[in-house]
């Protein structure tokens, strides 16, 4: 249940091309990831294509990944932190099939990642790449939805809004309650949606050795963090970021370190906390602990 | 009031803006001094709101500059700085209060954050700062420091307006442009706003300019008022003066056609 497709097991469709994409669209593509990865944070336009998946399931993230893959790349697909649920197994199978390339769940084994909600609790190394699935590419957009202006803001770094919608969250709840999608500055200039992972995550981005790339489909936006590059999250002097904590550790394997999903168990209030990427939790755990998963579920 | 001052605050020179064939605008010129309130008055159509935004930098003229007294650099047409700083300038050192509240608030923004909304822009990153800021300011302006939390969406018309009112003056801008800030509210409520007004503009030194068609509004806050007819200013001199002895026919037309209650 919680192993993938072994790779291999897909042939390579001899009908479509090399990722699914036509070599002008991939060259496009790139054209854009190399301004995003000039100016870090910056929202470029891009020609986003339709893809053979609905907006709002990672059509701006797989364009992106179909335009860097090389053929003896070796890909991970993510959603939530893991690599069995249905977003993740079919992006996966479907790069399995345009492109015939090799696939794993190993964090440290991939060359390119591509993710939804989460970046994976094992650090990544220099030469991996980090794909996104971005659905709201625009951090103002909620306060103001005039995309000429919001540009505009963007240009002359007037970013006093931001500070508004962390603001209201104190004034509300008594501390900032944005827990995802949580906006962050890059390179000490753009205001960029890390796009909807928990704030937890928001320190990974920082002085990351991979390089981070992000695909809005349905807004046609792309941008980037290249490696070893400032991210820092927005905050109050007297109100600092914070990241999630948790009572206890992972109810699997154990960690204390990694951002954990709750699971009911019963319908009696039973619950336990476990890792939400399961690449990570597994590994702790050793092959002999498998079993018992499937058994006590 | 600051009299002694030897620039103006704002210099109109030689203005002109068309809307295709049709003249908003002809040879409008005027200086406002520190602390003035300058009243333009005219009906609908005539050019007083064209002005005004052309005045706070928001519509290029076709012809003439705007100046405005920078500190440490002097007069400076507006239209020649950077967007930027335009901007910047306008969010500190102006203020704009709209006619509809709704253009200049963010309606489903808490009250407090629409007030120190521009000290965040500025750089203010100090929450309890911030709250007590804002605080202030909504006592400066009559409203209920309790109502802090609540979207201004829930606010009454006049609410409204003296929040639009304590946004702007945040600040402590030296120059206001006021849009009709009391057309659409109920007298009473008018009154209490004048009065406000009234307070705020003696005790920053403020200096406004105050477009609206009402002569009584005028005649309460202003210290000078223009009048003007076809894109034209056809008379201007101290309010009293002005409306107790208009000269131009149109003047004439404007005083003595106001109701008695």
């Amino acid at each position: 249940m919680r192993m993938c497709d072994p790779p291999g097991s897909l042939e390579r469709d001899p009908n479509v091309n090399f990722a699914y994409l036509d070599e002008r669209t991939k060259r496009m593509i790139r054209r854009a990831l190399l301004k995003a990865v000039c100016i870090p944070g910056h929202q470029v336009a891009f020609g986003s294509r339709e893809m053979p998946l609905p907006y709002g399931w990672g059509t701006g993230g797989i364009q992106v990944t179909a335009s860097i893959l090389g053929p003896r790349d070796v890909l991970k697909v993510i959603d939530q932190g893991s690599d069995d649920t249905v977003n993740a197994v079919n992006i996966r199978r479907f790069f399995q099939r345009t492109a015939g390339v090799a696939v794993t769940t190993d964090t440290t084994r991939a060359d390119i990642i591509q993710t939804r909600h989460r970046i994976p609790e094992t650090p990544l190394r220099e030469g991996q790449i980090l794909v996104f699935q971005v659905p709201a590419p625009e951090p103002m957009q909620r306060l103001e939805p005039r995309q000429s202006e919001t540009r505009k803001m963007h240009g002359l770094a007037e970013y006093g809004l931001m500070h508004v919608k962390l603001y209201e969250d104190i004034a509300h709840y008594g501390h900032i309650a944005t827990t995802y999608d949580y906006p962050v500055l890059v390179n000490n200039r753009y205001v960029m949606s890390p796009s909807p992972i928990p704030k937890f995550d928001n320190p990974k981005l920082n002085m990351s050795p991979a390089l981070q790339l992000f695909g809005a489909g349905r807004e046609k936006r792309i941008y980037a963090v290249p490696p070893y590059t400032a991210v820092t999250s927005l905050a109050f002097d007297d109100h600092p970021f914070e990241v999630q904590r948790w009572e206890s550790g992972c109810a699997l394997c154990g960690s204390r370190a990694s951002f954990l999903d709750e699971v009911l168990t019963d319908d009696h209030g039973g619950r336990m906390f476990v890792c939400s990427d399961s690449d990570y939790c597994t590994s702790r755990q050793g092959a002999d602990v498998r079993s018992v998963i499937s058994d006590g579920g | 009031m600051a009299a002694d001052s030897a620039t103006p605050l704002l210099c109109a020179r030689a203005l002109r803006r068309l809307y295709g064939r049709i003249v908003a605008l002809e040879e409008v010129s005027f200086e406002l001094w520190p602390g003035e309130i300058l009243a333009i008055v005219g009906e609908s159509g005539s050019g007083k709101s064209t002005l005004l935004h052309v005045l706070a930098g928001q519509l290029e003229p076709d012809e003439g500059e705007v100046l405005f007294d920078l500190p440490g650099r002097g007069l400076q047409d507006i239209y020649r700085l950077c967007e930027g700083e335009r901007r910047t300038l306008a969010r500190t050192d102006w203020g704009f209060v709209h006619q509809h509240a709704v253009d200049g608030l963010r309606m489903h923004v808490s009250a407090g954050a629409n007030v120190v909304e521009r000290q965040m822009a500025l750089g203010e990153r100090h929450y309890g700062r911030l709250r007590r800021l804002a605080l202030d300011w909504l006592q400066h302006v009559e409203l209920d420091p309790a109502r802090i939390d609540d979207a201004p969406v829930i606010f009454s018309g006049g609410m409204r307006q003296r929040l639009q009112i304590a946004r702007n003056l945040v600040t402590l801008p030296r120059l206001v442009f006021l849009d009709e800030p009391t057309s659409g509210l109920d007298v009473s409520v008018q009154a209490r706003l004048l009065d406000l007004l009234r307070r705020l503009t003696r005790e920053l030194g403020l200096a406004v300019v105050l477009v609206t068609h009402d002569l009584a509004v005028a005649r309460l806050l202003a210290h000078r008022t223009m009048v003007m007819q076809l894109g034209r200013v056809v008379e201007s001199g101290l309010t009293d003066q002005l409306l107790d002895d208009p000269v131009h026919p149109y003047t004439q037309l404007l005083v003595s056609s106001v109701l008695p209650p």
